[in-house]
């Protein structure tokens, strides 16, 4: 580590760090740039936690129980950040417009969570299993047309399947989570 | 017939039924579209928040889309009609 950067790595760690920096200012506000450290830590993770069935690995948010821990994560981080600047009355926010809309507002404050976590999961699960759907109906194809038991039809075609579904829609899905968690944190520090 | 395979084959059908919802996702996404692409054309300096606003508006659009399509998984992978029989 140095103070000017020579290193190629510091530099990119530099660069990563003012780019999020800038986004978090940019959606949050200049006051809520503390949450850079965590939603980088977010977006890091959800990328490289995708990106890894690029090597043939099953990839870690392909799994219900990450999203749905970054999710609840980001709920009590709502919480947290509405009683902090309101106090008890961020809770007087569900009697909103009247008393007795009281239960439809638990059900909507509690539903973000849970469709956060679904559609990560639900986005890079759906590539999953067509990726898995199509390497099967080839390996079946090369059996039926050519009569081998070797599947090279297997090979390159699902390559652009994957263009879409691991590259495209894992850094979609870690930028939109990471979006989703500064909106709606922005919003109940209001 | 074998009270097995009847719940097996109507889950399928159940599970492409499901995947309708769909429609829904798809026209709001592409109306959000249709509109950040208009409104770049009239202010093409504000690119950048406006991409932004899209995929925030796309990603919540798309959420009934996955609940149907959680619905579709559970029933062809984690079947919980089978154990009632």
């Amino acid at each position: 580590m140095k103070k000017k950067p020579v290193e190629k790595k510091q530099i990119i760690a530099e660069k990563l760090v003012l780019m999020m920096d800038n986004l978090v200012s940019g959606t949050m506000g200049v006051k809520n740039i503390s949450y850079t450290p965590y939603i980088l830590t977010l977006f890091l993770s959800s990328i490289f936690g995708s990106l890894i069935s690029l090597i043939g690995l099953r990839s870690i948010t392909a799994d219900i129980n990450t999203t749905m821990t970054w999710s609840v994560i980001t709920f009590f981080m709502i919480q947290i950040a509405g009683v902090k600047s309101k106090g008890i009355k961020h809770y007087k926010g569900l009697m909103e417009p009247m008393a007795f809309m009281l239960p439809l507002n638990i059900v909507g404050e509690l539903s973000t969570p849970v469709s956060m976590g679904f559609r990560h999961f639900g986005n890079i699960m759906a590539g999953m299993v067509i990726t898995t759907l199509v390497y099967s109906g080839l390996s079946s194809l090369t059996t039926i047309i050519f009569s081998t038991s070797i599947p090279f039809l297997q090979v390159g075609i699902p390559a652009f399947l994957s263009l879409y579904f691991d590259l495209f829609s894992g850094l979609m899905q870690a930028f939109i989570f990471c979006m989703l968690t500064m909106v709606f944190v922005s919003k109940a520090s209001d | 017939m074998d009270p097995k395979a009847f719940v097996l084959g109507m889950s399928a059908l159940g599970a492409g039924i499901a995947m309708v919802a769909g429609i829904g996702a798809g026209i709001g996404q592409g109306i959000a579209a249709g509109n950040a692409a208009s409104a770049v054309g009239r202010q093409p300096e504000a690119q950048g928040d406006i991409l932004k606003t899209l995929l925030v508006g796309a990603a919540v659009a798309e959420s009934t889309g996955i609940y149907s399509l959680i619905i579709a998984i559970l029933l062809l992978f984690a079947n919980p009609l089978i154990g009632l029989l």
